[in-house]
């Protein structure tokens, strides 16, 4: 009985809510990934193009409501992503247009990348306050739970209880599903193994007759769209803030660098490795302790390695040690 | 004969000037910008309420009139708070100043300007615990409680329903965290046991991680000091969600409308602490108010018209507007024998002291100056009841 306790307990405060975030993170990741192996720099501006796709399906999410159009018991968002996704597309294809383009053209080097994506990280971050504000906007709706605190409590007696959010199901599924298309896409279509092959060597790829526009471009709506889908799903299982999800950067680079950057499958390892660790260091071991541990040894203190003020300490740690040890992250990506 | 007319002259101007009396620099120092920006209209308008009514009276030192000049603190720079106390203090020369208004700022403007200058402070809004043992040379006093005596309420509060542990969190700031240790300290000493004492941050999307540290600690009810705009509500959140925690105790952050809308009966039984006081000086105080235009239940408004009114008070009783001479008599004023005063009732208070007599200075939250310096503090318990916020007692 104890024992049981003991992993309800490790359910409900460290796997379910970090396997939801470690499932955001890698969406975010792959966003990072893609654009450092096809594009080949370090796009800061995605925390903020997660922001704005966000922010457009919170606007679409309103609007439906307002129609009187719901989802059922899932939440509305979820109808309103593909216009949130079509919106980040148009702002990413035409920043690519007006801002980047120049740079390929004349071969600039990653780092001046680098700068100019910062330039767009803090023009979007203007964007994003202009069109919904800085505050804190929760938009989820529909049913909230699918196993409840107290529902779980009574029907199994277990001193400890069990909640299952819709949110985190949802990130999940839907997670799983994006990542299925998109190694479908990458292994199976032309366009896919066209832009792998552009990834791997770029004079190569065009020797051999690739229109490197096309790739660029599709590589940009992957990216809206995997960094809408991110965004949407962390605000729906948090909540959106403009300024939250620009902080959310950091834990996606060490995801994607952990992983290792340009890999696509290291980038969702990364993501679940950095939230595992985020959780875990911080965690409070105490009261699966407790219930494990013989009486005798039961601990005093609150066996925590470190406040939950340092989450962003720790991925950041990570972040340092991969760069020292294996600059190539777990799945061999490029080094940094 | 020259001389004559000299010293006649001067004799006449000096006989005028007793009459009219003289215009007395008065200062208000708050954040009219900052966190706390919104309740510095209230505190102000009361202030100014109190001035011109000793003012109209007619009885304040023959016949004195105030004029105020503000200075904004901002709430949490110290620096600029500095600046602009020093402002008022020596070009307007002001002799007495309501404010600081947050506890870090009021602590540095009362270090580096009221002091050297000699000038009074009375703030009405810094709850700090450690504004208590500050060195002020009876410069400084508040007609706000410090939270150590909130701390000893809660533990109260606490006791008498029957809990015995409880986990404690804390919005990482002066006050949150001036709170949480006055609270542990309290609850203590009177056999309670705090079995996590743990900061939370403001403005995050998540607190996942801190519920779970918090819920593995365990507890029958979670202490919350923060601010119910802005973390709090997250920590209400994810532990109703989790269920790690159902019951909650709200200090004065908490307490808040935002309770109701946000969580209704999800947090019924749930209590809450927060200065507050009843009774006539309150109603009176109110009525006041709302003739001058005003809300007198702001936040801290009608401890600002007390600050304003007590150093007036003091003034009349020392027979001078030098600080050096009346700060010696505030407390006189506020604790002393004699008629009770309530807002509105300057006047009076006013003729008593010109003919000698004692007054103790009541005013609108019921002023009792204790360590020498602060408000003992009324505190208003409330409970959520079927989704709403309901007053159980006063204590």
């Amino acid at each position: 009985m104890d024992i049981l306790n003991a992993i309800v307990a490790l359910l409900n405060f460290v796997v379910i809510p970090g396997a939801a975030y470690g499932a955001q993170l890698a969406l975010g990741a792959l966003g990072v990934t893609l654009v450092y192996g096809i594009l080949r720099f370090s796009n800061f501006a995605h925390g903020d193009t997660m922001a704005f796709g966000t922010a457009a399906t919170i606007l679409v999410t309103w609007g439906l409501t307002a129609l009187g159009i719901t989802f059922g018991p899932l939440p509305t968002a979820l109808l309103a992503l593909p216009f949130g996704i079509a919106a980040t597309i148009a702002l990413l294809l035409g920043t690519d247009r007006l801002v980047y383009r120049f740079y390929r053209r004349v071969k600039a080097a990653p780092v001046i990348f680098v700068m100019v994506s910062m330039g767009i990280m803090f023009v979007m971050n203007g964007l994003n306050r202009f069109i919904i504000g800085v505050g804190d906007i929760n938009f989820v709706d529909g049913e909230r739970f699918l196993i409840t605190a107290r529902g779980f409590r009574e029907a199994t007696g277990l001193a400890e209880p069990l909640a299952l959010r819709m949110t985190q199901v949802i990130t999940l599924v839907t997670a799983a599903i994006a990542v299925a298309l998109l190694f479908w896409f990458l292994n199976r279509t032309r366009t896919g193994k066209s832009m792998r092959a552009f990834s791997d060597n770029e004079d190569l790829a065009l020797l051999s007759g690739i229109n490197p526009d096309h790739v660029v471009r599709v590589t940009w709506m992957i990216v809206a769209a995997l960094a809408t889908t991110a965004g949407v799903l962390y605000g729906l299982d948090k909540s959106f803030k403009a300024f939250t999800y620009f902080q959310l950067l950091l834990p996606i680079f060490a995801s994607a660098v952990v992983g290792g950057l340009g890999n696509p499958l290291g980038a969702i390892a990364g993501g679940f490795v950095i939230a595992f660790s985020e959780v875990t260091v911080t965690y409070a071991w105490k009261k699966v302790a407790t219930y494990v541990l013989p009486e005798s040894l039961a601990p005093e203190g609150l066996m925590q390695l470190m406040g939950t003020d340092y989450k962003f300490a720790v991925s950041f740690a990570i972040l340092v040690v991969v760069l020292l040890i294996k600059p190539t992250g777990i799945f061999k990506g490029k080094s940094v | 004969m020259k001389k004559l007319l000299l010293a006649s002259t001067a004799v006449f101007a000096l006989g005028t000037a007793a009459q009219a009396g003289e215009v007395i620099p008065m200062g208000i120092s708050i954040g009219y910008t900052g966190p706390l920006e919104s309740m510095a209209p209230g505190i102000t308008a009361a202030a100014e309420m109190a001035f011109k009514e000793a003012s109209d009276s007619g009885l304040l030192l023959d016949g004195s009139t105030i004029t105020t000049y503000k200075a904004d603190s901002t709430c949490i720079d110290a620096a600029a708070a500095t600046a602009a106390m020093e402002r008022i203090v020596t070009s307007d020369k002001v002799r007495g100043i309501v404010g600081g208004m947050c506890s870090g700022e009021t602590t540095a403007t009362l270090q580096n300007v009221a002091m050297p200058n000699g000038v009074v402070m009375i703030s009405p809004s810094a709850t700090s615990p450690a504004l208590s043992s500050l060195e002020a040379n009876d410069l400084f006093y508040r007609t706000s409680p410090s939270d150590a005596r909130q701390g000893v309420v809660m533990a109260e509060v606490l006791q008498e329903r029957g809990f015995k542990t409880v986990a404690v969190t804390y919005t990482n700031n002066d006050y949150g965290k001036g709170l949480a240790d006055a609270f542990q300290a309290a609850f203590e000493a009177i056999g309670g046991k705090v079995t996590i004492n743990a900061p939370h941050e403001d403005g995050k999307a998540d607190y996942t991680a801190e519920v779970g540290a918090l819920a593995s600690a365990g507890g029958e009810v979670l202490v919350l000091a923060g601010y119910v705009d802005q973390g709090g509500s997250g920590i209400i959140r994810g532990s109703l969600d989790s269920g790690a925690f159902e019951t909650f105790l709200f200090p004065d952050g908490m307490v808040g409308t935002p309770l109701e809308t946000n969580f209704g009966t999800q947090i019924d039984g749930s209590f809450g602490t927060n200065p507050a006081s009843e009774g006539e000086g309150r109603d009176k105080f109110m009525e006041l108010a709302k003739a001058a235009g005003f809300d007198g239940n702001s936040a801290f408004a009608a401890e600002g018209y007390d600050a304003a009114a007590l150093m007036l008070l003091a003034m009349a009783k020392a027979k001078s507007s030098d600080p050096a001479v009346y700060k010696k008599e505030i407390l006189g004023v506020a604790n002393g024998e004699g008629e009770k005063i309530y807002p509105g009732e300057l006047a009076k208070a006013l003729e008593i002291l010109n003919g000698g007599g004692t007054v103790n200075y009541e005013g609108a939250t019921s002023v009792t100056f204790v360590n020498g310096r602060e408000s003992a503090g009324n505190y208003r318990e409330t409970e959520m009841k079927d989704g709403k916020l309901t007053v159980v007692k006063y204590r």
